[in-house]
C-alpha cells in the first residue's frame, strides 16, 4: 500500500531535481546534435571554394578536386581495411580466451594489460612505428619482395626504411586492438550459459561449443566491435603522418616507398604551411574524411540492426 | 574528512601552479638587469609570421632580445613563408620571414604595414647549409656531383653500385644495395633550395621548377627534418637532404663544386652567399640575393638555404618602424647570428653582409 502511495506522490509534486535533471539531459542530447551539425556546416561551407579551385592550386598535377581527393579516400580506407584484417581475428581470438579459455586471475590481468595498451597516446605509437618497428620488419619486407615480388601486392621496389603502407597497418592494427578485444570479451561473456552447457551435453567439445553457441551469438557484437575499431583506423592521423612515406597515387603494393597516404594524415602535414585556397582544399578532404566515417556507420548500424535479436546490447 | 585530506594539498597545488605561470616568458629576474649597460627604453608588441625554417633562430633571437628589452614583446608565427608574406601584405604582422624574396608582382602591390607610397625590402639575415646525409654499409665518404644526385632523387639511379656512383668513388666499395631516397612529405623550404641547386646545376636531368612539394612521384617521403633524419639512421642503403645542423653521425656526401669535392661548413655556406650578386633591377636597398649555385669556386658551398625578414621602407607607425629597426639589427648583428648559430645552427651572416644589412636598417623608419 505505503509503495502506492509514495509513487502517486512523487507523480504529483516534481522535485526541482527532477526537473534540473531532465533539462539538463535534453540540453546534453541537443548539444552534441547542435555540434555534430556545427562541424557539418562549417566543413561544407569551407569546402565550396575547393571543389572549384583551379588545377594550379592542387600540389603536384591534379585536374580537380576528385582527383586529388581520390587517392587520399583509398589510402584511407585501404590502411585502415588492412588494419582491420590483421587486428580482428588477433582480437577474437584474445577475447575466447580471456573469456572462456584463461585461469580466471590471468584473465583479469591480461584484460587490464589490454585496456592498458588503448590508454597509449597514438605519437608514442607512430614513435615505435618509426623507431623500432620499421626497423624490425624492413628486412623481412625485404625478403618477401624478392621471392614473391611476382605477386602484386608484393611487387618491388622494396622500401630501404620500412617505413609502408603495411607498417602503418599494423601499427593500426595494434591500436584498434584494445577497443575490438575489449567489446568481444563482454559479448562473449553475455552468451546465456544455457546454450553453452546445452551444447556441452550433447556431446560437443569446448571448440564445437564456441563455433555454435558463442560466435553466432556475439556475431553482431564482434562487427560493431570491428567498426567501432575501424572509426579510430579511419581517423588515425599521428601515427600514419610520422610513421608513412606518402605519395600522391593509388597503388596497391604494401612494400615500397610509394604509398597512398590518408585523409588525416595528409591534412596533418600540409595544414601548417597551407594558405589561401589551399586550406579549403584540406578542409574539403576533412568533409570528404567525415562523409567515409558517416556511411561505414550506417553500414554497421544496418549490419547490427538486421541481427538485432542477437545484438549484445539486449 | 577524506575531502579535507584531498582538498588541502590540491589547494596547494593549484595555487602553486598559479604563482609560477604568472612568470611570462618576457619578464625577467631583476638580477640580469645588472647585467646590462644601460636600461632599454623600447616597449611595444611586434608581431611577425613566416619561414617554419627559421623559426628556431626566431625563438633565440626573441628570448635573447626580450631579455635585453624588458618592454618589448615578440611573436613569430613559424607559419610558412608563402603565408607570412601574405600576412606582412595585408598588413597583419610587422615584418615577414619569408625563403624566398618578394616576387615582382609583390613588389608591384601596394603594402597595409607601411607607409603609403613605399615598399618593402628583403634583408636576408639566416643562412642554412643542406647536407646530403646517408646510410650505406661499409661507406663513409661518398661524393656526388649534381647530375648524380638529380638522378638518384629522381629515380633514374636505383642502386649504389651503379657505374655513375662508382665513377665519382673510386676508392669506396659500394654495395649492390637498392637506394631509398628520403625527401621531405611536408612543404619546406629545403626542398625548394634542394630543388632550385638541382635545377640550376643539373637542369637536363631536374626539369621541375623548385617549390616547397618535392616535385617527383618517387623516393620516400618523411614528416619535417626529423622525420627525414630518422628515416636515413634506420634506414637501409638511404640518402636524404635535411638542415646541416641535423646531420648528427650520419654520413655526409660532399658535392661537387667546379673540379673538387666540397663538405659542407658554415664557413663555405656563409662565402657562397657572400659571393653571390643582388637580384637585378630591384631597389638599392633591397638585398635579395641570386643565390650562386653554379660557381666553380671550391670554397663555396652552394647548397643553402638563404631566409629573409622582409620589412618595410617606412612604416605607416612610426613607433613599430623604431621596433622593427632595433630588432632586426640585432637579428643581423654578430651577437644575433651567433646566438642563431649556437641554437639553431645556422650559418652566420659574413661582416661584409652584415654590414651591408645594418647600413639599409639605417634608413628604415
Amino acid at each position: 500500500m505505503t509503495t502506492a502511495v509514495d509513487r502517486i506522490a512523487i507523480k504529483a509534486k516534481e522535485r526541482p531535481g527532477d526537473r534540473i535533471f531532465s533539462t539538463a539531459t535534453v540540453v546534453a542530447g541537443s548539444l552534441i546534435l547542435a555540434v555534430l551539425a556545427a562541424v557539418a556546416i562549417f566543413l561544407f561551407v569551407q569546402s565550396v571554394p575547393a571543389f572549384m579551385a583551379a588545377p594550379d592550386d592542387f600540389k603536384g598535377d591534379f585536374s580537380n578536386f576528385w582527383s586529388y581527393v581520390a587517392p587520399l579516400a583509398f589510402g584511407t580506407i585501404w590502411s585502415a581495411f588492412l588494419a582491420l584484417l590483421m587486428a580482428v581475428p588477433v582480437a577474437i581470438a584474445v577475447a575466447l580466451f580471456i573469456s572462456h579459455f584463461a585461469p580466471r586471475k590471468l584473465a583479469q590481468g591480461l584484460g587490464y594489460l589490454i585496456d592498458l595498451l588503448a590508454a597509449v597516446p597514438s605519437v608514442v605509437f607512430g614513435l615505435w612505428g618509426i623507431g623500432v618497428l620499421a626497423p624490425l620488419v624492413q628486412p623481412f619486407y625485404a625478403s618477401l619482395v624478392e621471392w614473391f615480388g611476382w605477386f602484386p601486392l608484393f611487387a618491388g621496389p622494396v622500401s630501404g626504411t620500412g617505413r609502408t603502407i603495411f607498417t602503418v597497418a599494423i601499427v593500426l592494427a595494434v591500436m584498434v586492438l584494445p577497443i575490438i578485444t575489449a567489446i568481444c570479451r563482454e559479448i562473449f561473456l553475455q552468451t546465456p550459459v544455457l546454450y553453452e552447457e546445452a551444447s556441452l551435453a550433447l556431446g560437443a567439445t569446448r571448440w564445437e561449443m564456441i563455433t555454435m553457441a558463442v560466435l553466432p551469438f556475439g556475431r553482431a557484437g564482434i562487427i560493431s566491435a570491428a567498426m567501432l575499431g575501424l572509426g579510430r583506423a579511419l581517423g588515425e592521423t599521428m601515427a600514419v603522418a610520422m610513421v608513412l612515406s606518402p605519395s600522391p597515387q593509388i597503388l596497391f603494393q604494401l612494400f615500397t616507398s610509394q604509398n597512398p597516404t590518408t585523409i588525416a594524415a595528409n591534412i596533418a602535414l600540409n595544414f601548417p604551411e597551407a594558405h589561401g585556397v589551399g586550406v579549403n582544399i584540406l578542409l574539403a578532404t576533412g568533409l570528404v574524411l567525415f562523409v567515409i566515417t558517416l556511411i561505414v556507420n550506417m553500414i554497421a548500424r544496418v549490419i547490427i540492426n538486421r541481427r538485432k535479436a542477437f545484438s549484445g546490447a539486449n | 574528512m577524506n575531502l579535507m585530506r584531498i582538498g588541502r594539498p590540491a589547494v596547494i597545488a593549484i595555487a602553486a601552479a598559479l604563482v609560477l605561470s604568472s612568470c611570462a616568458s618576457n619578464e625577467t629576474p631583476a638580477s640580469t638587469g645588472s647585467d646590462e649597460p644601460a636600461e632599454s627604453t623600447l616597449s611595444g608588441t611586434l608581431n611577425a609570421a613566416g619561414a617554419s625554417s627559421q623559426g628556431s633562430a626566431q625563438e633565440a633571437w626573441i628570448s635573447a632580445f626580450q631579455t635585453a628589452n624588458t618592454g618589448v614583446t615578440i611573436n613569430y608565427d613559424p607559419s610558412g613563408s608563402g603565408a607570412g608574406r601574405e600576412t606582412f601584405i595585408a598588413g597583419g604582422s610587422d615584418f615577414a620571414g619569408s625563403d624566398s624574396y618578394l616576387n615582382d608582382d609583390e613588389l608591384a602591390g601596394t603594402f597595409a604595414s607601411c607607409a603609403p607610397d613605399t615598399l618593402a625590402v628583403d634583408l636576408p639575415v639566416y643562412i642554412s647549409p643542406i647536407a646530403v646525409i646517408f646510410n650505406i654499409d661499409g661507406v663513409d665518404e661518398l661524393n656526388l656531383d649534381a647530375d648524380t644526385l638529380a638522378k638518384i632523387f629522381k629515380g633514374d639511379i636505383t642502386t649504389w653500385n651503379d657505374p655513375a656512383i662508382a665513377a665519382l668513388n673510386a676508392d669506396a666499395t659500394l654495395p649492390a644495395t637498392a637506394i631509398t631516397a628520403v625527401h621531405r612529405s611536408d612543404d619546406s623550404g629545403t626542398t625548394k633550395n634542394f630543388s632550385d641547386y638541382l635545377n640550376q646545376v643539373a637542369p637536363t636531368v631536374w626539369t621541375e621548377k623548385p617549390a616547397d612539394p618535392f616535385p617527383y612521384q618517387t623516393g620516400e617521403g618523411a614528416q619535417g627534418t626529423s622525420g627525414v633524419v630518422d628515416a636515413v639512421t634506420n634506414g637501409v642503403g638511404t640518402i636524404g637532404y635535411a638542415d646541416a645542423s641535423r646531420a648528427g653521425d650520419l654520413g655526409v656526401a660532399k658535392i661537387k663544386v667546379g673540379d673538387e669535392f666540397v663538405e659542407y661548413t658554415a664557413e663555405a655556406a656563409a662565402a657562397v652567399v657572400d659571393g653571390s650578386p643582388l637580384v637585378e633591377g630591384r631597389a638599392d636597398n633591397d638585398l635579395a640575393i641570386k643565390l650562386d649555385r653554379l660557381t666553380d669556386d671550391a670554397t663555396h658551398y652552394p647548397l643553402v638555404l638563404v631566409s629573409y625578414a622582409i620589412v618595410c621602407e617606412e612604416y605607416a607607425d612610426a613607433a613599430q618602424g623604431e621596433l622593427v629597426k632595433e630588432y632586426v639589427s640585432y637579428m643581423a648583428s654578430a651577437d644575433g647570428q651567433a646566438e642563431a648559430a649556437a641554437s639553431a645552427g645556422a650559418a652566420p651572416l659574413s661582416e661584409d653582409l652584415q654590414a651591408k644589412v645594418a647600413a639599409v636598417l639605417e634608413t628604415v623608419k
